[in-house]
């Protein structure tokens, strides 16, 4: 197991590379959904607001 | 014009198509880092190829992307194709991202094997560049008042950056460059091992799914925030004649 | 009204009238090069190395100084669509404009890069190949910053937005153009660079009006 961690000794690039694929592709996608549930969340708040539903 | 060119279509279908590719996207991405991880070291650069599983699909999607980009933005100059503008706008900071993926794991990979993290060759150089139309797309759609001028004109940028992909691809072999010429996509074929090749592709329809998950969900997004601001406006505008502004309505 | 010297003309005369953009070009460009030495130290074997690139970077920007205004005046006061209305290629008017910028700001950083590069240190050995390459060059800057110049009409913080995106299409031009220069010193394959230089010139001769041109057909809708 701790072999696996050690990568053959270059630990200090393997993972840090997969970190960042990690952090940027993950963050990406995140920011994808939150954009998206915020944007629904606006759109049914405007909808309820209005009288007599869509024009 | 085509079938799902229509945003409402695109809605309705992306509704029910999009959280199965999303699963399907998780599946391949779990059966390809497993694969990856399960890799014997390579007799020259040890566990470091285990980057290139990273890096390689990276960067074959930071071309793709930026080719679906360029596309989408022709689409959009010609026929004015309101799906395709935001498929356009939608991609950029994606395909920025897996360049950056791209670069810096590349970086992660050189510093062991050449001893390096940067060098100024050619391959390295027109991926740098790309990055920078990537930011330089995002740069020009926002830097207009009118989001429409800002994209035709991000859309012309697209469309003259495009010469760089085929740069990126063959650089290694028109230059003398330290980055390794081609070893998968090439006239005779591949020339690594199965054991590295089938993650490597698995990783790479990982991305590729990852990619279309992303957009779609960011298109979808945009699609909202469209309907969001005709509302706005619509409601603005009725506000407006309730108080008489336009001079003709007596009350609501 | 407007035909391809009509144009040039034009653009000479107002530049001369207002003093502008070519004198501060060249301003620019011999004051940014001799902040080198002081910010690098002025070790005559350090100078000279780098000497051929601070010139290419520094005749760069210059360059670049006058690119956001290269249509801006014509699109804010009309001319740029009566150029547009007239019997004129679109594309032949972008030639023309870039054939302008560069006689009002590449040819004086052209006739001031023996002074700069002398006091730069640079072998002379190099000074012909390096004026050979910026011949070629700095026309090239002009025809890629043409399509910069007419993507950011009208927008926000023009002028920095037009670095951003011409600078990194000019990359190639300042390596060939530097390697041409340095190649010199050895007697090498300078030829080749500049062969490339060439090659992009005879690239973007064509390709940028029109892609420039498409951009200005965008902004004037």
């Amino acid at each position: 197991m701790s072999d696996f961690f050690a990568m053959g000794g270059y630990a200090a690039y393997v993972w840090p590379a997969y970190a960042v694929a990690v952090i940027i592709l993950g963050g990406l996608t995140l920011n994808a959904v939150l954009r998206y549930r915020a944007a629904v969340r606006e759109l049914d708040t405007l909808q309820a607001r209005r009288p007599g539903g869509s024009r | 014009m085509h079938r799902f060119a229509n945003p409402a279509r695109f809605m309705r279908v992306s509704t029910i198509v999009l959280p199965w590719v999303a699963i399907v996207t998780a599946l391949v991405m779990v059966a390809g880092l497993v694969l990856g991880f399960r890799a014997p070291p390579d007799y020259q650069q040890g566990d470091t190829v285990k980057i290139m599983f990273i890096h390689v699909p990276a960067a074959w999607m930071s071309l793709f992307c930026y080719s679906s980009l360029a596309i989408s933005s022709a689409i959009a100059l010609i026929w004015r194709h309101p799906l395709a503008e935001i498929a356009a706008q939608q991609s950029a900071p994606l395909g920025a991202g897996f360049t950056a993926v791209c670069l810096i794991t590349g970086s992660l990979w050189g510093a062991p094997m050449w001893g390096t993290w940067w060098v100024w060759d050619a391959r390295l150089t027109s991926e740098l560049v790309l990055f920078f139309l990537y930011l330089g797309y995002i740069a020009l759609a926002n830097a207009f008042d009118d989001p429409n001028r800002g994209v035709r004109a991000a859309s012309v940028l697209a469309l003259v950056g495009w010469i760089n992909v085929p740069i990126i691809k063959f650089s290694v072999d028109w230059w003398n460059t330290i980055h390794q010429p081609a070893s998968v996509i090439r006239m005779d074929g591949p020339k690594i091992a199965s054991s590295i090749l089938i993650p490597l592709l698995i990783m790479a329809i990982a991305f590729t799914l990852l990619f279309v998950v992303q957009l779609v969900v960011l298109m979808r997004a945009a699609l909202i925030e469209r309907k969001i601001r005709a509302l706005r406006q619509l409601a603005a505008e009725s506000a407006s004649t309730e108080y008489g502004l336009a001079g003709t309505e007596a009350s609501a | 009204m407007p035909s391809f010297a009509a144009i040039i003309r034009r653009d000479l005369r107002l530049a001369f009238r207002q003093g502008g953009d070519g004198a501060m070009a060249v301003m620019f460009f011999v004051l940014a090069a001799l902040l080198f030495p002081f910010g690098i130290g002025p070790e005559p074997e350090i100078l000279a190395r780098v000497a051929s690139g601070i010139v290419w970077v520094t005749a760069l920007l210059a360059a670049l100084l006058a690119l956001d205004r290269m249509f801006l005046t014509d699109w804010e006061d009309g001319t740029l669509e009566l150029i547009r209305l007239s019997p004129l290629r679109l594309e032949l008017a972008v030639l023309a404009k870039c054939l302008s910028h560069w006689l009002v700001t590449g040819l004086p950083v052209l006739a001031a890069t023996p002074v700069v590069a002398l006091m730069l240190r640079l072998d002379p050995a190099s000074l012909p190949m390096l004026m050979a390459g910026l011949l070629i060059g700095t026309p090239v800057l002009s025809l890629f910053g043409s399509i910069g110049a007419a993507l950011t009409l009208g927008a926000r913080r023009g002028g920095v937005l037009v670095s951003l995106l011409v600078l990194p299409l000019e990359i190639p031009a300042l390596i060939f153009g530097v390697g041409a220069a340095d190649a010199a010193l050895d007697a090498s394959a300078g030829s080749f660079d500049l062969q490339i230089l060439g090659a992009l010139l005879a690239f973007a001769l064509p390709l940028c009006p029109l892609a420039a041109a498409a951009a200005l057909r965008q902004a004037l809708e």
